[in-house]
């Protein structure tokens, strides 16, 4: 009897794909729901790649498809937040197969029970802004932000990925509910077809696990209206985002949290801590100086 | 990129007017369930060996043609599961009318190697609680690989080409706990070059892919079950 083990073993064994030999598999970097990402070495370019290849060749080509629609959106977006494609094929078996840049880093979820500082998270969810944003302008709706689909690089460099189930234009020929439950806007989970909004939403709930339980009210609030039930309700578009976010950072009123006078005078005052502070240093010693001048 | 021709799944076989095409379509189900039949009556019905070895004989000679493939309706459930669902019941039947079986007693044999799945059972013991669904499923796979190594070593010995057989063997066969060999230690065994032993290696994966397919395409009765199935199956997890 083959062990449980072996049975691992030739499973993988089944799967291993063939490439031409510029690219020799070297390993598993991890799998996704319908194809398997291996790490590989390009011996041309003495380098190590990505390769993401389909689990199975199905008869109607339908998993191909959205593979090769997944490599054709990684080519179209050429941005420094995307994953670069450099090659795409079919292996002898009918698998479809695209080489990408490898990415050596952390998910993000990882990252977040690292509980970096406030400003280090904001800065790496500003760029996953910056590349959703970018995707956006394109007419592409990843319609799958979550922890698990960025990546943190080493140099603090940011990766949307997997853009599996992305929508590229306003229709989707498949028109089916794709997504993760937990980070799907609520108009995603009953239709196919989608906007950028509900991106936005999912961006929502990352912003809430970036920020952490102890965030403050007015980072919260921002999290609380690009999640909002309705797609009406919340930014419009990403830019809109990442302007309250800005506004939040430095310090300034943002749209989505109207503040008492206290929380006002305590932002003003952490704002302008520096020249309050010296302001009160000169008042002190005015006062200081005309009393001994009194003596 | 070329498909198998569409073969007739073993279900649809055993529907056949001709009676060599069902007798070797029973024969091909059985061969491939009886195992995991077996182990799962072991395992989630508490059965002894003898019972269980009798209740697995029925199930597949009396049972299976006219009460388990017969009402089969692919739209319902994967084969599978269906198959499965069909054994419990037979189990619960056997139960509740404390049927006393008697070894052989009625029924036709078929050569079942019951003695090799005990042994099976002791040396991988399920583990206590573990998802008897799993298992049933695991042991479903390991019955279609253990056929699909058999296959291959075949077709190499037809291809009069058996070292590329040992080649596979020696690097994907390693058993639990065992390294794996390198390329290097491969090709000095068997007196080959480094090169030749990666060639050797990914033409027989290949083929292995190959046949591993080809079988579950014969286990499954739609295209949809042999998707989900080879998905499961050929989906690398790390």
């Amino acid at each position: 009897m083959i062990s449980d083990r072996t049975i691992d073993r030739l499973r993988e064994a089944a799967s291993w794909p063939e490439l031409d030999t510029r690219y020799e598999i070297i390993g598993v970097a991890g799998s996704g729901g319908m194809g398997t990402v291996y790490i590989a070495r390009d011996h041309v370019l003495g380098r190590d790649v990505a390769v993401k290849v389909l689990d199975i060749a199905d008869q109607k080509g339908s998993r191909a498809a959205r593979l090769q629609r997944e490599a054709h959106i990684l080519a179209k977006l050429d941005h420094p937040g995307i994953v670069p494609v450099h090659d795409a094929g079919t292996l002898e078996d009918g698998r479809a197969f695209y080489v990408m840049t490898l990415v050596k880093g952390r998910r993000l979820d990882d990252l977040i029970r690292d509980r970096l500082p406030l400003a280090n998270r904001l800065n790496v969810f500003g760029r996953i802004l910056d590349a959703v944003a970018f995707a956006h302008a394109h007419g592409i709706v990843h319609r799958d932000l979550k922890p698990d689909n960025v990546m943190v690089g080493g140099f603090g460099e940011v990766y949307v990925m997997d853009w599996g189930v992305a929508q590229d234009g306003g229709a989707d020929a498949e028109a089916v509910v794709v997504g993760t439950p937990g980070f799907m806007a609520p108009e995603q989970a009953v239709a196919g077809d989608v906007d950028p909004r509900a991106d936005i939403y999912a961006l929502g709930i990352l912003l809430a696990l970036v920020g952490g339980e102890d965030a403050p009210a007015p980072l919260r609030a921002i999290a609380q209206k690009a999640r909002h039930a309705d797609a009406g309700g919340r930014y419009q578009k990403v830019e809109d985002l990442a302007a309250d976010l800005a506004r939040f950072r430095n310090q300034d009123p943002v749209a989505a949290y109207r503040e008492s006078a206290i929380e006002r005078v305590v932002r003003l005052y952490r704002r302008y801590e520096l020249p309050i502070l010296l302001l009160v240093a000169y008042v002190v010693m005015r006062f200081v100086l005309l009393y001994w001048r009194g003596i | 990129m070329s498909f198998p021709a569409t073969r007739l799944s073993v279900v649809e076989r055993t529907r056949s007017g001709d009676e060599e095409t069902r007798r070797i379509a029973l024969s091909t189900i059985i061969d491939a369930y009886w195992k995991p039949a077996y182990k799962y009556l072991r395992v989630k019905w508490s059965l002894g060996p003898d019972e269980a070895a009798d209740l697995t004989q029925e199930f597949f000679t009396s049972t299976l043609e006219k009460e388990v493939v017969e009402k089969y309706d692919p739209a319902r459930a994967r084969f599978r599961t269906y198959l499965r669902m069909c054994l419990d019941g037979f189990a619960s039947n056997a139960r509740k009318a404390e049927r006393r079986l008697k070894r052989g007693g009625g029924v036709t044999m078929v050569p079942l190697d019951f003695e090799t799945a005990e042994g099976e059972i002791a040396t991988h013991e399920p583990a206590v609680g573990a998802d008897v669904d799993e298992l049933f499923y695991r042991e479903w796979v390991r019955s279609l690989l253990e056929r699909s190594v058999a296959d291959l070593e075949r077709h190499a010995e037809a291809a009069g080409r058996p070292e590329m057989f040992e080649v596979f063997s020696r690097y994907d066969l390693v058993d639990e706990g065992e390294a794996r060999p390198t390329y290097t230690a491969i090709a000095a065994a068997l007196n080959l070059t480094t090169a030749t032993v990666t060639n050797h290696l990914a033409a027989m994966r290949k083929q292995f892919r190959k046949i591993v397919l080809d079988r579950l395409r014969e286990l499954t009765t739609s295209e949809e079950e042999w998707e989900s199935e080879a998905a499961r199956l050929l989906g690398v997890r790390k």
